[in-house]
């Protein structure tokens, strides 16, 4: 061949390479983590879909994400999409998805999440991410005990002194170590100060100390004097410390154990047929019957350099059939308003954990705008350690309830200060 | 035989034994069972089942009820023996217990049907049973997280041993084999940082080992304690004794510096080196604070760490926790009884100063 | 000395000084200068440069009381309280290990077989690190554990060692004591062994009383190792973090929650992790120790003079 064809060839593969390039640079790509592993499935479900992008799937542990992912999205890096470890302390970084989804349909199925990722801001009408399932705090109940007891399960509508007062007869009936047990957790506790009208958060983003607070205090100390309730969890151990003993539950030596909703697929399968165990309604103060929620947040970043295709995954993911998908294969309490309509089929789970899901999804609605508020609060951490740790002082005489809801406004205070400077 | 307890008794040059010597055996024997006691019963329960370890009063030996396997079920029932109205005795096996009830089979005939027992009635048959359960599932379970923090403490303890042996002995030599001005100075300096306490620089520690970028690496945890104030002593004063002549003679042939110190002191050193190398494996090995606040990533947690915030999904597994426990004092405990007079003579002489 | 040091050249010494003399400025001297920084301004942020100057404020959080008898009208109390239980918990602990390490050196120094062994099985614990030691207490101090099943089988109750304030603080003590006091025996031992043994044998001649002996003889020349011992146990006494960390986390609710603990707590386990003031308290708890440690130097002193 002569140098003209020669010349020409060599200009079309540069031109086809070239062409390459700008196709692969072209097809646009986001890195999405969670700590479950199933993100793999959406993923790849996803690009199957979306043919021409690419969803970079990377399983981190929940600690990188509590302490890790801040560190990232201070210096602008980190991925694209993220599962959040808290709903309220990167709000700054959330990614504004009105743009690239269908507003009305976020708005009306997830309604009650949006503000707590807004940080609460009142002038916000962003929609910066969803949750895909809620965990929700719960009472867990030893039915077989009851019936040993002779005695019948409070239903629902009973407040928390008619089951710490049926608790301590079933335990006294059948010889059971302890009537009642509550993780040592200022969330769990919220619950209980909620439903008996704590506020939490005021309106100008600070702690509240009010009556209700007060009057769930002295409830829990008055159960802990009376051995409804030992001292071995809230009593024993020191500071913020997160303990639980949903062992004991599992072991059949407590009567009612106040927990959360994540231990449900643990106690399906450890407890088997060992004895019948129930998830109950939540119970109710003289506020609200409040469970407080959690779960796993997801959300897009401002720094991504594709926005619309995270809002697109985002979308995706909020789509009522891949959320029916994600519950069904691994059992979990649906969020968004249409999917806790009707209801979601759990194909290959056991009775008590059908049932439990059915009880479950029948609280959400009931979950009070404070627990949200709460919940997406940017304080909330440094509210929880300090609610645990006064309230154990409270339990063991180092002060009494007034001057401990006192210090409890002062951490917080003082939290506030520490990082807004 | 008569010998023997003459030979025994034998105190103070009489033959009879003085109560003063009846009482120090006395404590002494205290002292022994309060020391090992604790410890033999943490490695005895490691080896208990599950269910035997949630039992109250706790067994002394790790038992394990008899079980045998009935028509019917697919697990193997649990035997006991159930007294029964007439006072006869009858051995049947349990489905299962909650509170004060339990539903049983005689295990010859299953298809006779359950009976409601009464809890009181029924005792079961135990036999004692080393159970390795706690230890295989420990394995399978978190035997990458194990693997990878006693990686990481070996990491420290060799790495930070061998450096702080090489540094401390060059910094005696300097203060040993050679006068200088400052060289007080310099001694006073090193032993003065025996007077802070680390706690008073936890804080900045954190902010250099952040500012050399070394964060949750396992060097952030090295270097800061490779200085040891009673290492460079103890090396110093065993350096003294080695006479000055050898370092002449050396120097006479011509050797540098660095050789004299390297094939000269070095080696001559080599007891006082052995204690050093003892105390800073102790430490090292034993270090909790510095990784704890160093070390925030799971996967370059140390080996203390990992023991201290051992749970797994399911809250904490008290067998496993149990094994991982004997596990950690493992290496220590035996490194202690191959070479204690090492080091509680190293001690020793340190105290005394 | 020979005269061959003057051949050496001036720089050599310090050569051999440098790695040493690095590691001690960086991670000793300067974090003390670095502290007093952290502890004069504020905010959440690690790098000094980008911290705001208060002044004394995060030490006047601190010290900041109604009454300093009543923690809790302290606006830091658990800071107030961390600093009464080390006031109550360093002297017991001390006095507490010292003397069992006395009283078992003793023991040892006496003509009895397997000195060697019982040595060591003092010393053993002291081998353990503190998760270890921490982890087998709890087991053994635990609801439905051996403690309380020894109990049982003599037809006790069971009682619960570590929700109580005041049972706990006595587990902390003895724990650190049991964990500790083999290596301040060792010391204590070989201090025994020193004393020249014709002391003894002219003591015995003139029918001294076992007791005599002790306060006469062994005391007296005991004494510069007994500084030694007293000096050292306490600079670690008021420094205990890590086994009551794992034993009872501080609690119940604070009754053996220690300075360090507090300190930790402060700038490193909490959000948002408050440097100042974690600063602030370590340098008033350097303070403390200075004091302690002046303090019984002071008092050996005196008692040398006597």
């Amino acid at each position: 061949m002569n140098g003209i064809a020669r010349a020409a060839a060599r200009c079309a593969a540069f031109a086809l390479a070239a062409a390459a390039t700008t196709l692969a640079a072209a097809v646009p790509q986001i890195t999405f983590e969670h700590f479950n592993p199933e993100g793999a499935l959406v993923a790849a479900k996803f690009m199957r879909e979306n043919p021409g992008t690419r969803v970079n799937f990377r399983q981190v542990s929940f600690q990188s994400l509590l302490e890790s992912l801040p560190v990232q999205l201070a210096s602008g890096q980190g991925p694209d999409v993220s599962m959040l470890a808290d709903w309220g302390s990167l709000t700054k970084y959330y990614l504004d998805l009105r743009p690239y989804v269908d507003a009305r349909y976020f708005e009306r199925e997830f309604g009650a999440i949006l503000p707590a990722l807004r940080g609460n801001d009142p002038g916000s009408k962003a929609i910066n991410g969803l949750l895909g399932t809620l965990t929700l705090n719960g009472a867990f109940v030893n039915v077989t005990l009851f019936q040993q007891a002779g005695i019948a399960l409070p239903g629902p509508g009973a407040t928390w002194d008619d089951w710490a007062e049926a608790s301590r007869r079933v335990a006294r009936a059948t010889r059971t170590e302890m009537p009642m047990e509550m993780d040592r957790s200022g969330h769990r506790f919220a619950s209980l100060a909620i439903s008996y009208g704590a506020k939490l958060v005021g309106e100008d983003g600070s702690f509240v100390v009010d009556e209700g607070l007060k009057t769930a205090i002295r409830k829990f100390v008055a159960w802990h004097r009376d051995g409804t309730m030992p001292m071995d969890l809230w009593g024993a151990v020191g500071g913020a410390t997160h303990r639980d003993n949903f062992a004991d539950f599992m072991n059949g030596k407590v009567v009612f154990y106040f927990g959360g909703s994540w231990s449900l697929n643990n106690l399906d399968t450890e407890v088997g047929d060992l004895f019948e165990w129930a998830v109950v309604d939540a119970p109710c103060g003289t506020s609200s019957c409040a469970l407080m929620p959690g779960g796993g947040a997801i959300a897009a970043f401002r720094h991504t350099r594709e926005p619309a295709l995270a809002g697109r995954f985002l979308a995706f993911l909020a789509r009522e059939d891949n959320m029916r998908e994600a519950i069904a294969r691994r059992p979990a309490i649906p969020v968004s308003t249409r999917l806790l309509a009707t209801g979601v089929e759990l194909p290959g789970a056991s009775e008590p954990m059908r049932a439990a899901i059915a009880t479950f999804t029948r609280q959400v609605p009931k979950i009070p705008k404070e627990a949200y508020v709460f919940q997406g609060w940017r304080y909330q951490r440094a509210a929880l350690n300090s609610m645990t740790t006064r309230i154990s002082q409270v339990l063991t005489n180092e002060l009494t309830v007034e001057r401990a809801v006192a210090f409890m406004k002062k951490d917080v205070d003082l939290a506030i200060q520490a990082s807004k400077r | 035989m008569p010998s023997a307890w003459a030979f025994l008794s034998r105190r103070h040059g009489r033959i009879r034994a003085d109560w003063t010597d009846w009482v120090t055996y006395a404590y002494l024997m205290l002292g022994v069972l309060v020391m090992l006691l604790p410890v033999l019963w943490v490695v005895l329960s490691s080896f208990k089942s599950e269910g035997n370890l949630l039992e109250f009063p706790p067994t002394v030996l790790p038992e394990t009820i008899e079980s045998v396997k009935v028509e019917g079920y697919n697990r193997p029932l649990a035997l006991f023996r159930v007294k029964r109205d007439d006072g006869s005795e009858v051995l049947m096996a349990q489905v299962r217990r909650v509170g004060i009830r339990a539903q049983m089979v005689d295990p010859a005939n299953p298809g006779a049907g359950r009976v409601v027992v009464p809890v009181e009635r029924a005792t079961a048959l135990r036999k004692v049973h080393v159970s390795t359960e706690n230890y295989s599932k420990l394995l399978a379970t978190a035997s990458g997280r194990i693997g990878s923090s006693v990686y990481n403490t070996v990491f420290i303890t060799v790495v930070a041993t061998l450096i702080t042996l090489v540094m401390n002995s060059m910094a005696a030599f300097a203060l040993s084999k050679y006068r200088f001005r400052g060289s007080n100075v310099a001694l006073l300096a090193i032993l003065a940082t025996l007077m802070i306490p680390a706690t008073v620089v936890l804080v900045p520690i954190y902010l250099i080992v952040s500012e050399l970028g070394l964060n949750n690496s396992l060097w952030g945890v090295i270097l800061p304690g490779l200085s040891t104030p009673t290492g460079v002593f103890l090396l110093r004063q065993y350096m003294l004794t080695i006479p000055d002549e050898l370092l002449e003679a050396a120097r006479m042939d011509h050797a540098s510096e660095w050789r004299i110190y390297w094939r000269v002191v070095l080696p001559l050193a080599t007891p006082a080196l052995a204690v050093v190398a003892i105390f800073s494996i102790m430490s090292r090995w034993n270090d909790f604070l510095l990784p704890l606040i160093v070390l925030s990533r799971p996967e370059v947690h140390t080996l203390q760490i990992a023991l201290a915030g051992f749970t797994d999904e399911n809250g904490i597994q008290y067998g496993m926790l149990l094994a991982m426990t004997t596990l950690t004092a493992l290496p220590l405990a035996l490194g202690f009884i191959f070479l204690q007079r090492y080091i509680t003579t190293g001690i020793a002489s340190t105290g005394i100063k | 000395m020979s005269g061959g040091t003057q051949r050496v050249p001036r720089w050599i010494p310090w050569a051999f000084l440098a790695p040493n003399l690095a590691i001690i400025a960086l991670f000793s001297l300067a974090p003390v200068a670095i502290n007093v920084l952290y502890s004069v301004t504020g905010s959440d942020n690690l790098y000094p440069s980008e911290r705001p100057f208060v002044g004394l404020d995060n030490y006047r959080t601190l010290l900041d009381c109604e009454s300093y008898l009543d923690p809790s009208s302290c606006s830091r109390d658990l800071f107030w309280r961390a600093l009464g239980n080390a006031l109550v918990f360093v002297p017991t602990q001390v006095l507490a290990m010292i003397g069992v390490a006395l009283l078992t050196a003793v023991a040892l120094n006496r003509d009895i077989r397997a000195r060697g062994f019982f040595r060591g099985v003092f010393f053993f614990p002291v081998m353990l690190s503190p998760v270890v030691v921490a982890m087998t207490w709890v087991w053994l101090l635990q609801r439905d554990g051996a403690v309380n099943g020894i109990l049982g089988s003599l037809g006790f109750l069971k009682v619960s060692w570590l929700a109580d304030p005041t049972r706990a603080f006595r587990w902390s003590v003895f724990v650190t004591v049991w964990a500790h006091m083999g290596f301040y025996m060792v010391i204590l031992l070989a201090g025994l062994q020193s004393i020249p043994a014709d002391l003894y044998e002219a003591a015995k001649m003139d029918r001294a009383s076992p007791w005599r002996v002790f306060t006469r003889i062994t005391l007296p020349l005991l004494k510069p190792v007994l500084l030694v011992v007293f000096i050292l146990a306490t600079i670690r006494s008021v420094q205990t973090f890590d086994e009551i960390y794992i034993l009872t986390g501080g609690g119940p609710g604070s009754a053996t929650k220690m300075m360090v603990h507090y300190i930790y707590e402060t700038g490193f386990a909490v959000q948002p992790r408050n440097y100042g003031l974690a600063a602030a308290a370590s340098l008033l708890l350097g303070a403390v120790l200075l004091l302690f440690t002046a303090l019984q130097m002071r008092l050996a002193r005196g008692g040398r003079d006597a």
